[in-house]
């Protein structure tokens, strides 16, 4: 073997290759991303018809419908975040690389957020105008929306993970994530609230923050190991 | 002096059946290990469990003397994988799965041409993969086993959906691997000709 001197690719070539793989497939299917955004822009708009114009009314419950509108969007495409993979036989290549999976779960994950989370994200600002959301509301919304998301995508990874091996898993994947999405909606949803209201409101952000950050440590590793007992 | 790749005593229960008890083998460089046996003999789940996928009820696969279980990186690291499905996406086209495939792992060679001409597949390099006939897309799976810079194939059914000539290729290349002090585990049903010393495995 010519090459038996050669070191294996990195963890960052195998982080990058995994992100570019699953970027370059969700390019291929925009259908994909366009649903769950679609799902969110519809909710948004068709609540302040259906409450009516009373400005006091949207302005009251824009923080909340934004929110939920969000959490739900990311749960209807969370479905598909491994069943691909586990249908065409990628899935069991991933579990015998020689890269670590914890590593590959990651970069399935974090190009998961960069097409369902990062859209809703930049959508954002736009919805919130149907709620007569101040300018310096929106940027809070944003902030909590990103840090949100990113919390949920990597929880619902741990949530797909373990349901990919079961057919019509939907309502099983809702009822694992919502209990530890929580937080994240309540604390999201109260942040712009407050920040809405001219409230203090930097401390629902650093709770989010913390949630991500403690979501991005231990998640990889439970859905790593999730996978491997859902392809059994 | 403990086989490359060994185990002893392997017993593998599905739900209420038990698929086989007391299977071993011993597997040196150059060598090939046959898994013969009727269809749910259990060839596939052998398979499974050298991999990992399955837990072995009883005994364990040891590789360079390691159980692979406690030691799962050194034996990835130096095998690679084909089984009943293709295992690349659909939507990519043959050189995008190729070019992620070598992100992952190390590579004897990285001219993709040569290998998709070796393959006889050279002009299907920019083709989305799910317009390859069947036949076509085992040509692409025997690519990743040839870039890869794997001293073990594994190999689940490597003629299904192969014509005539493919199955020629597949037994031309095993035959180079293992003179190139490979090893190889197939899983068949058919009769294979290579010329190697060869461990067969006989499931009932």
């Amino acid at each position: 073997m010519n090459a038996a001197d050669a070191m294996s690719p990195g963890l960052g070539s195998a982080l990058a290759g995994m992100i570019k793989r699953d970027l370059l497939l969700a390019w291929k299917r925009p259908g994909d991303i366009l649903n769950p955004l679609f799902f969110f822009a519809m909710v948004c708009t068709l609540f302040p018809l259906a409450v009516g114009p009373s400005v006091e009314q949207l302005e009251f419950a824009g923080p909340g419908v934004l929110w939920v509108a969000a959490l739900l969007s990311m749960l209807l495409s969370l479905n598909s975040l491994f069943l691909s993979d586990f249908e065409d036989g990628s899935l069991e290549q991933l579990l015998v690389s020689p890269q670590p999976l914890v590593v590959l779960a990651l970069g399935k994950t974090v190009a998961y957020w960069l097409t369902s989370g990062l859209p809703l994200v930049l959508l954002s600002p736009a919805l919130a105008i149907t709620f007569r959301m101040p300018a310096d509301t929106i940027g809070v919304l944003m902030t909590t929306l990103a840090l949100g998301t990113i919390s949920l995508s990597l929880l619902g990874s741990i949530g797909a993970a373990l349901t990919v091996g079961l057919h019509r898993g939907t309502a099983l994947l809702s009822l694992l994530i919502l209990p530890l999405a929580m937080p994240v909606l309540i604390f999201g949803a109260r942040t712009v609230s407050l920040a809405a209201a001219g409230d203090v409101f930097s401390t629902g952000i650093y709770a989010l923050a913390a949630y991500a950050v403690g979501a991005l440590t231990l998640a990889p590793y439970a859905t790593a190991a999730a996978l491997r007992i859902s392809n059994e | 002096m403990t086989a490359k790749l060994s185990a002893s005593d392997l017993t593998l229960i599905r739900g209420e059946r038990c698929l086989f008890t007391g299977v071993g083998f011993a597997l040196d460089p150059g060598q090939l290990m046959l898994l013969e046996g009727a269809n749910g003999s259990g060839k596939t789940s052998l398979m499974r469990g050298i991999v990992g996928m399955l837990d072995f009820e009883e005994g364990e696969v040891r590789w360079q003397g390691e159980p692979i279980r406690s030691h799962r990186q050194p034996f990835f690291d130096a095998m690679v994988w084909m089984g009943h499905r293709v295992g690349f996406k659909a939507d990519l086209t043959v050189a995008e799965n190729l070019r992620f495939e070598q992100s992952l792992r190390r590579s004897r060679t990285t001219d993709l041409d040569a290998v998709l001409e070796r393959l006889e597949i050279g002009r299907l390099k920019s083709l989305p993969l799910r317009s390859l006939s069947a036949g076509q897309q085992r040509r692409v799976a025997l690519a990743r086993m040839l870039m890869a810079d794997a001293e073990l194939w594994l190999m689940d059914e490597p003629f299904t959906n192969l014509d005539r000539e493919g199955r020629k290729l597949v037994e031309t290349l095993v035959t180079e691997h293992l003179r190139r002090n490979g090893m190889c585990v197939m899983a068949a049903h058919q009769d294979v000709s290579i010329d190697a010393p060869i461990e067969r495995v006989l499931l009932q």
